[in-house]
C-alpha cells in the first residue's frame, strides 16, 4: 500500500479546483460554447475531393449567400468539413450546394456525409441534452443519498459539477465543438467520476467504522491510499481504451474521445481532491454513520 | 464465496457459452444459418439516409374552416337567425348573430350534427365558439378538433410516404411516426436522398381546372409552362383523388415522355361531362398550384383515360406518375432533420472502429498481464468472455450497432477490468492480515461486492438516461455501454470468481501472489 499524504495537499488542490471552476464558468458564459449543428441548426457536409483547397470551396459557397460558412480540413488531404449556418427550413438548399460544388470544383466530389438540422429540432435536441445531463446528476444524487449519508451526497455532487463544468470550460477555451456525442461523453463522465468517488467513499465509510480514533483527514488519507492502486489501474485501462479511439477511431469520434479523456483525468483527480476533502469540511466522523444506522434500525 | 455447487457452475458456463455463441452468428453467411439473428448496422456504419419530416396542418385547418362557411350560413338561414359581419380568418370565422342561445343549441347538439360533429373518443365537439361581445362570436376548431385533423393528416401522410418510398424501391425502409407531427424515415444504403426528398417534398395535389377567358371573380391568375399568364377558374372539374393509375409513357408522334392516367368511374363521368361541355376550351392541369400544361380540349374524353404532357424528361414523367399513383399528401412535408452517410464513409468508420477496438483490447490485456500475472490471465479470460457475451446479447436483441456504439464497446473493455481490479486489490489487502489464503480470497470477494455493485450502478444509471434521451447513433452508445456493464458484472462475479476459486483451491495453502 502506498502512503502519500494527500490530505496535506487538499487546501492547495481546492484553491486550484475553485479557480478552474470559476474560470470555466466565466469562459462558458462569456466566450460561450461552440455548438455544432446538432444544437445550433444548420448544414454540415463532409466531402472528399482530389487536391482541392479550402479557399476554393469557400469561394464557391461565398457566392451563394448562405450566411456564416465554415470550411476546414478533415482528416486526409482533400477531405473537408463544411458547415453552413442556415436560416429556416429549406428543402432545396442541400441539392443546390451539392450541385454548385460538383460543378465548380475541378475534381470528383464525393459527398461522404450530409447533415441538416432545422432550427426547431436543434432547439429540442439542446433541451433534451440539458435535461439528460441534469437528470443524470439528480439520479446520481438520489442514488448516493440512498446508499450513503447526506454529506457524501453533497460531496459527490460537487465533484460531479466540478468535472462537468471544467470539461466544458476546456471545450470552451479550445473552441471545440459541442454536439450530441459530447453530451454522451459528459454523461459517461458523470457515471465514471461517480464510480471513482463511490469506491473511495465506500472505503472511507468502512474505515470510519473501524478506526474511531482517527480523524476524518487521516481516514480520508488512509482510504485514498488503500484504493490508490485500483484508482490508477482503472484509469490507465480506461485511458488505454480511450486513446485507442482517439488516435485510431477516426475523425467522427475524436471530439467524443477527447472529452472522455479529459473527463477521466478530471474525474479521477476530483474523487481524491474534491470529493474527499468535502467530507472533512462537513466534519464527518464515525458518529455520522452511526447516527444513520440508528435511524434505520430503531 | 469460493464454493460453487456443481449446478451453479453448470448454469454459469451454460449461460456464458449459450450467449457467447450468438456472437458468432454475425460472422456467418446469412444463408446457412439456423437462427436468423444479427446485429444491425446503424446508418452511420452501413451508409444511408435518415430523414425527419414534419407535417404542417395550418393550411389544412384553413381549408377545413373555410369548408364550414356555407353549411353554417345555411344553418343560420334555415333557423331564422340573422347574422352579419361574417368574416373568414386564417383559422377562425367571426360573425355577429342576434340569437346566441338558439345558435348554441343548434351548434352544440350532439345528434346528427354534421356541421359540428361530436367526437366520442374525446367527448368534445369538433368546433368551438367563444363570445367576443354581446352578439359577436368567433368559431374555431376545438383542441380536440385540431388534434383529430392533425392525427388523420399524419396517418394519411405516413401511408402516402410509405407508398412513394416503396414505389422507388429502396431496400428495407423504416417509416415511423415520431411524436404528434413528425415522420421518421430511415433509408439504409441510399446514397443520394435528393430524389426521395424531392418526391416527399411535393404534396402532388392534382386539379383539372378550366382556363377562363376573362379575369372575372372566381379565377386565379397562374403562369403556364410557356410563361403565358392564364386565368384559371376556381371550380375544380376533377382532382387526383379520382385517379386509379398513372404510368409514364412515350407519345408515339414525337417521342415525348408523358404520363397516362386512368380514372375511376366517378372521375370518368365527371371528366367526360366537363370535356363534352367545353370542347374548344383549354383545360389546365394544375399540380400543387402550378400549371403543368393547359391543352385544348379537342374532343370529349369519356373513356376515363387521359394523358398529361408538359415537356417532361422521362425521369420527370416517371416521378410524376409515381406521385399521382401514390396519392396526394394532405399537407406539405418539411424535412426538419436529415443525416446522410455515404457507404464509403460507413466502411471507413467500421474499419477505424474495429481497429481501435482491437488495439484498445490488446493494450488492456497486456497491461493486466503485466500488473497481475496469473490473475491477470483470469481477468483477461473474463474480459474476452465479456466481449463475446456483449456481442451475443446485442445479437439476441438484434440491436443496432452505431459508431458511438463501437466506442461504447471499447470503453466497456477499458472499464470492465475495474470490477476484477477492485476484487484483486481487496484480496491483496486481506492476504496481509488473514492467515488462511482461502479465507483471504473469500472475504476479498464478499467485501468488494458492494463496492463493485455501487460503482457499476452509477454508470448504468448514466447509460439508461442516455438511452432515454439520446437519439440515433448516441442511443447505440447507451445500449452497448449499458449491456456492457451487465455482462461485466456477470463475468467478474461468476466467471472470474470461479476461475479464481479453481486456482486457489488447487494450490491449497501454498504461496499465492496476486
Amino acid at each position: 500500500m502506498t502512503n502519500y499524504n494527500f490530505s496535506s495537499k487538499f487546501k492547495h488542490a481546492n484553491i486550484i479546483s475553485i479557480s478552474l471552476f470559476f474560470i470555466s464558468i466565466i469562459l462558458i458564459t462569456f466566450k460561450g460554447l461552440n455548438y455544432g449543428i446538432d444544437f445550433k441548426g444548420g448544414t454540415l457536409i463532409e466531402l472528399r475531393s482530389n487536391n482541392t483547397e479550402a479557399s476554393t470551396i469557400r469561394d464557391v459557397l461565398k457566392n451563394m449567400d448562405l450566411g456564416d460558412v465554415n470550411v476546414k480540413k478533415f482528416g486526409k488531404d482533400g477531405d473537408f468539413l463544411i458547415k453552413v449556418e442556415e436560416k429556416g427550413d429549406n428543402n432545396k438548399l442541400i441539392p443546390e450546394i451539392k450541385k454548385n460544388l460538383s460543378d465548380s470544383l475541378n475534381s470528383d466530389v464525393n459527398f461522404r456525409r450530409v447533415e441538416n438540422v432545422g432550427p426547431k429540432v436543434s432547439a429540442e435536441l439542446l433541451q433534451s441534452g440539458i435535461i439528460a445531463i441534469s437528470l443524470s446528476l439528480a439520479a446520481m444524487l438520489f442514488y448516493i443519498w440512498v446508499r450513503f449519508e447526506w454529506q457524501f451526497s453533497i460531496g459527490s455532487i460537487i465533484a460531479l459539477f466540478h468535472d462537468v463544468i471544467i470539461t466544458l470550460g476546456i471545450f470552451s477555451l479550445l473552441s471545440l465543438e459541442i454536439n450530441l456525442s459530447i453530451i454522451a461523453a459528459v454523461l459517461t463522465i458523470v457515471g465514471y467520476s461517480m464510480n471513482d468517488t463511490v469506491v473511495i467513499y465506500d472505503r472511507i465509510r468502512e474505515n470510519l467504522g473501524k478506526f474511531h480514533k482517527l480523524d476524518i483527514s487521516d481516514i480520508a488519507n488512509l482510504s485514498i491510499n488503500e484504493t490508490l492502486t485500483r484508482t490508477i489501474i482503472t484509469s490507465v485501462t480506461t485511458l488505454l481504451a480511450l486513446f485507442s479511439i482517439f488516435i485510431l477511431g477516426g475523425e467522427i469520434l475524436r471530439g467524443f474521445s477527447f472529452a472522455m479523456i479529459l473527463g477521466v483525468l478530471i474525474g479521477t483527480y476530483s474523487s481524491i481532491f474534491v470529493a474527499s476533502p468535502i467530507l472533512k469540511y462537513f466534519k464527518v466522523s464515525y458518529k455520522t454513520i452511526e447516527k444513520e444506522e440508528e435511524k434505520i434500525v430503531p | 464465496m469460493l464454493n460453487f455447487s456443481k449446478i451453479n457452475v453448470f448454469i454459469i458456463y451454460f449461460l456464458l457459452i449459450f450467449i457467447a455463441l450468438f456472437s458468432f452468428l454475425n460472422f456467418q453467411n446469412e444463408n446457412d444459418q439456423l437462427i436468423n439473428k444479427k446485429i444491425n448496422l446503424g446508418l452511420d456504419l452501413q451508409g444511408g439516409s435518415y430523414l425527419l419530416l414534419e407535417i404542417n396542418s395550418d393550411s389544412l385547418v384553413k381549408e377545413k374552416i373555410q369548408s364550414k362557411v356555407i353549411p353554417i350560413k345555411k344553418l343560420l338561414k334555415d333557423n331564422e337567425i340573422n347574422y352579419n359581419n361574417f368574416k373568414i380568418n386564417d383559422n377562425s370565422l367571426s360573425l355577429s348573430i342576434d340569437n346566441i342561445e338558439k345558435f348554441d343549441l343548434l351548434f352544440n347538439s350532439k345528434k346528427d350534427n354534421f356541421i359540428n360533429p361530436y367526437i366520442d373518443n374525446y367527448r368534445s365537439h369538433e368546433l368551438d365558439y367563444k363570445k367576443i361581445d354581446d352578439n359577436k362570436i368567433e368559431i374555431s376548431f376545438s383542441k380536440f378538433g385540431l388534434l383529430t385533423i392533425n392525427n388523420s393528416a399524419l396517418k394519411q401522410s405516413i401511408e402516402i410516404v410509405r407508398r412513394r418510398i416503396d414505389d422507388v424501391g429502396t431496400k428495407e425502409p423504416t417509416i415511423l411516426q415520431r411524436g404528434e407531427k413528425r415522420i421518421l424515415v430511415e433509408l439504409p444504403g441510399l446514397k443520394d436522398p435528393e430524389r426521395i426528398k424531392a418526391l416527399l417534398g411535393k404534396t402532388a395535389q392534382l386539379k383539372f381546372r378550366l382556363v377562363s377567358d376573362n379575369n372575372e371573380f372566381g379565377t386565379d391568375e397562374l403562369i403556364s409552362e410557356d410563361g403565358e399568364k392564364l386565368n384559371i377558374s376556381k371550380r375544380i372539374i376533377m382532382s387526383g383523388e379520382n385517379l386509379i393509375d398513372a404510368q409514364p409513357s412515350i407519345q408515339n408522334q414525337n417521342n415525348e415522355p408523358t404520363v397516362s392516367f386512368t380514372l375511376d368511374r366517378l372521375g370518368a363521368q365527371k371528366f367526360g361531362r366537363a370535356t363534352t361541355d367545353n370542347v374548344g376550351k383549354r383545360l389546365a392541369i394544375v399540380l400543387d398550384g402550378e400549371i403543368v400544361s393547359a391543352p385544348n380540349i379537342n374532343e370529349p374524353i369519356t373513356s376515363g383515360n387521359g394523358m398529361i404532357s408538359g415537356n417532361f424528361t422521362f425521369q420527370e414523367a416517371t416521378d410524376l406518375a409515381l406521385l399521382l399513383r401514390s396519392g396526394a399528401l394532405p399537407t406539405p412535408l418539411i424535412v426538419v432533420e436529415e443525416r446522410t452517410v455515404g457507404p464509403d464513409l460507413g466502411e471507413d468508420s467500421i474499419k477505424s472502429g474495429i481497429t481501435s477496438l482491437i488495439v484498445g483490447f490488446i493494450l488492456v490485456i497486456l497491461f493486466m498481464l503485466y500488473k497481475y500475472k496469473l490473475f491477470g490471465l483470469i481477468a483477461n479470460t473474463a474480459l474476452i468472455a465479456n466481449l463475446l457475451m456483449l456481442i451475443g446479447v446485442l445479437t439476441i436483441l438484434e440491436a443496432t450497432l452505431t459508431l458511438p456504439g463501437i466506442a461504447g464497446i471499447i470503453l466497456t473493455v477499458g472499464m470492465a477490468v475495474d470490477a476484477n481490479v477492485l476484487i484483486f486489490e481487496r484480496i491483496r489487502e486481506e492476504l496481509k492480515t488473514e492467515k488462511s489464503i482461502i479465507h483471504a480470497f473469500d472475504s476479498g470477494y464478499s467485501r468488494a461486492k458492494i463496492t463493485v455493485l455501487d460503482a457499476n450502478i452509477t454508470t448504468l444509471i448514466a447509460a439508461i438516461i442516455l438511452f432515454a434521451f439520446g437519439s440515433g447513433p448516441v442511443k447505440g452508445f447507451a445500449i452497448t455501454l449499458g449491456i456492457g456493464i451487465i455482462t461485466t458484472l456477470f463475468t467478474a462475479y461468476f466467471l472470474a470468481r470461479h476461475l479464481t476459486s479453481l486456482v486457489v483451491l488447487n494450490t491449497k495453502n501454498k504461496e499465492i501472489k496476486i
